[in-house]
């Protein structure tokens, strides 16, 4: 069982967990994920590390509450427990020196962004971010991301707080402003990690993306997680979870990701119901 | 008395029929197929043993079961000694009982199975496992800790489990690690509730845990640490890899990543460990009922998933096999009891094509009808394909079960151990040993898919060595094993 030691939101269903983990704090390194169950009776989902302290043992996750597992641990507080957690999984990011590196955050992607900024900022590269959300209050970890970047450029759909747009025009305009860009990560979802692709790939900036199928085990052994890239099947856990985003067929993902939509759908209603009677039986009481 | 049958009298007693729930109720259940003999029935099957003066089943066990012993202890009705005689070298009767290939190995040499049918040793091993169980289980007490040694076991399916339980019974201090959230493996996630009831697995690992075996799950060794840190971190002076074959082969065919296309061990991975075929399992499957499902694939595995898919209300559940079904390396019981099911066979076809719609989900596969010619390495005849006999079957979900390639997690951070072409670990198959100092491996990571009892014998010789190993700090160089 490992412990929750401190909780706060920080996005609408966007919640930031810090956990005990002495052992995955030691050996996470950038771009690796976890595998856990909330309760044991829970699907085993996939998040990627957002931070973590060695020394002071603990991992962070950033949730957002989609499915009822996400909307589970989104209720978690300090002091709760977390049933099962695996990991570090995957590969962890390919850090070289590059030289200027961009990384790209849409949404609750910002929080897997992160770590790979950190690091790639570590590594020795001059890296600038652009973090993206719908409006002001989906637009995440913006200090944390300051204080490792050269420039932090926050976007947003409606134009309610930093640059009015999606992160790829920004992108974009950085390249049309003859910005020297050696590499770009982006994580979000599907359609924007598509466009960031395409908007790279005619300068061929060496373009990587963090992939999110669906998982099972996690250590290679189901195989649900099959991704296509550069024309052969690869799984996103063992192989990944980052691939050449020019690479990357983002239909089949895009397709396959839809599998359980219906099952989801009935769970989370589910799960929404359940949660309303509960308020409902706080308010009677 | 029983015992004062003359040999011919023996001979000619009857066999015991495995009593089974019937074959309509169970094919929309979860429960177990076979229901166990009775306490008479495991006497009178007990009785047609003829206590050979040099028994040739005890060849056939890869364990060394003394089988004999065991079955005149039945036929006097001391089932709590049987049982005790088969755990001095199983640990794990309640599941060999019911999975193993009996007619492969201990029935197949039995010298009635030359002109009757053997004696129904597997039957009687999981009857005296289940009286045991059912009355209280064993007397066991925690093995005192005496070497100082430490092991580590990496995998808690059968090999790991052999091993674990030789090495706490030698007085090591001894931790097992499991990557999933469950322990047990392949007798968890991959081998359905119907042929073997978790309750069992979780009963017989308990008992190793009442011993002294520490287990660890959510453990990814290679990942949370490597072999060499599992030496200089966490103090273990040997580790035994038992992880496995996990890494599901697919097809090779166009329209694989297609919707609805499954490996066998994320069908059943689903299904068996996640729970899914409950009303209130949070894990996701595909609606199966009333759908059509092929399986590709003529092995016990396949078998579970097919059965699997028809318990899940499949209208068609369908083993698709490319060769005929004599070559099928599934049990013949596994077969009988699928066919009794509902479970169509169709054999001699291969698919080319996996088909779907603009959604990305399957709808059908385009087949290849196949003959058999001459014999191939393996001995069986190789089928090849009737020229321009091709057809489409409409399907709704595919299983692919046509065996699993090692997982190289481990290997991959541990450049020291050595793999073979096929990607197994090179290791001595008396003795487990690997070219790395200390590291000994065994089960299917080191033959490839292979059964729960062989993989059991690896891992208790593997057991047998580490302890020679820890008492001799000798480390003799593992002789060249040969590429075939």
């Amino acid at each position: 069982m490992n412990r929750v030691i401190e909780t706060r939101f920080l996005a609408p269903e966007v919640k930031y967990l810090r956990i005990e983990a002495p052992k995955i704090a030691r050996k996470r390194k950038a771009g690796q994920f976890v595998i856990l169950r909330p309760n044991p009776e829970s699907e085993r989902i996939p998040l990627t590390i957002a931070d973590g302290d060695p020394e002071q043992g603990w991992i962070a996750l950033i949730v957002q509450g989609i499915g009822k597992t996400t909307k589970t641990l989104n209720l978690l507080e300090a002091g709760d427990t977390i049933q099962d957690l695996a990991g570090p999984l995957g590969m962890p990011s390919e850090i070289e020196q590059y030289g200027t590196a961009v990384v790209i955050g849409g949404g609750v992607g910002t929080a897997i962004a992160y770590p790979t900024a950190v690091a790639l900022a570590a590594g020795g590269n001059d890296v600038i971010a652009i973090i993206g959300g719908r409006s002001k209050e989906y637009v995440i970890l913006e200090s944390e991301m300051a204080a490792v970047c050269a420039e932090v450029y926050p976007t947003t759909d409606d134009g309610s707080y930093g640059y009015h747009g999606f992160v790829t025009s920004k992108l974009t305009d950085l390249i049309d402003e003859g910005r020297k860009i050696d590499y770009v990560m982006a994580i979000g979802p599907v359609p924007m990690m598509r466009a960031v692709a395409e908007v790279t790939r005619p300068h061929g900036i060496k373009t990587m993306v963090s992939l999110n199928p669906i998982m099972v085990d996690g250590t290679g052994m189901c195989g649900g997680c099959r991704v296509m890239v550069g024309g052969e099947t690869k799984f996103a856990c063992v192989d990944g979870p980052e691939f050449d985003a020019h690479l990357v067929d983002f239909d089949l993902l895009a397709r396959r990701n839809t599998a359980y939509a219906a099952f989801e759908h009935f769970r989370r209603e589910e799960f929404e119901a359940a949660r309303e009677c509960r308020l409902a039986g706080t308010e009677v009481s | 008395m029983a015992r004062e049958l003359t040999r011919r009298e023996r001979m000619k007693l009857p066999r015991q029929e495995m009593p089974e729930q019937d074959p309509a109720a169970r094919a929309v259940n979860f429960e177990e197929v076979n229901l166990g003999l009775s306490a008479e029935a495991a006497v009178a099957e007990a009785e047609r043993c003829l206590l050979c003066a040099h028994p040739t089943c005890m060849e056939g066990c890869p364990v060394g079961v003394d089988i004999r012993e065991f079955v005149r202890l039945v036929a006097e009705s001391r089932f709590d000694d049987a049982v005790g005689v088969i755990k001095r070298d199983n640990s794990l009767p309640a599941i060999c009982g019911r999975v193993c290939p009996q007619e492969e190995q201990c029935e197949g040499a039995c010298v009635l199975a030359k002109k009757y049918r053997p004696v129904a040793i597997g039957y009687l091993e999981r009857f005296v496992a289940d009286h045991e169980r059912e009355h209280g289980g064993p007397d066991i007490t925690p093995v005192e800790v005496k070497t100082g040694k430490k092991v580590a076991v990496v995998g808690s399916g059968p090999s790991g489990l052999a091993c674990a339980t030789d090495l706490i019974k030698a007085g090591h201090d001894v931790t097992v690690f499991e990557a999933l959230h469950e322990l047990g493996g392949v007798l968890v996630y991959g081998i359905p509730q119907f042929r073997l009831p978790k309750e069992i697995v979780r009963t017989e690992i308990d008992q190793l845990a009442t011993m002294g075996v520490q287990f660890e799950t959510n453990a990814v060794i290679g990942m949370i640490d490597t072999i060499d840190e599992l030496f200089e971190v966490e103090g273990f002076d040997a580790v035994f890899i038992g992880v496995g074959a996990g890494l599901p082969r697919f097809l090779d065919v166009p329209g694989e990543n297609l919707i609805g296309v499954y490996s066998a061990n994320e069908f059943l991975t689903r299904v068996n460990l996640m729970k899914a075929y409950a009303e209130a399992a949070e894990t996701p499957l595909l609606d199966l009922y009333q759908k059509n499902v092929a399986v590709f694939g003529g092995g016990n595995t396949a078998m579970d998933a097919v059965r699997t898919a028809k318990r899940l209300g499949a209208a068609r559940a369908m083993i698709l096999y490319r060769r005929s079904e004599a070559e099928m390396p599934a049990r013949a019981e596994e077969v009988e009891h699928a066919k009794a099911e509902g479970i169509e066979f169709m054999i001699l076809v291969a698919p080319l094509e996996l088909e779907g719609n603009d959604a990305g989900w399957l709808t059908g596969v385009k087949l290849q009808r196949m003959e058999l010619g001459e014999p191939d390495d393996s001995g069986r005849r190789r089928p090849q394909p009737v020229e321009g006999d091709v057809f489409d079957l409409p399907i709704d979900a595919a299983v692919v079960a046509i065996g699993n390639r090692p997982n190289p997690l481990i290997q991959k951070t541990a450049p020291d151990l050595e793999e073979t072409a096929w990607g197994t670990l090179v290791a001595d198959p008396e003795t487990g040993r690997t070219p790395k100092v200390g590291v000994f491996a065994g089960g299917d990571i080191v033959t490839g898919g292979a059964t729960v009892i062989l993989a059991m014998g690896a891992g208790r010789r593997a057991a047998a060595s580490i302890c020679e190993y820890l008492d001799s700090g000798i480390w003799e160089k593992t002789p060249d094993i040969p590429e075939e």
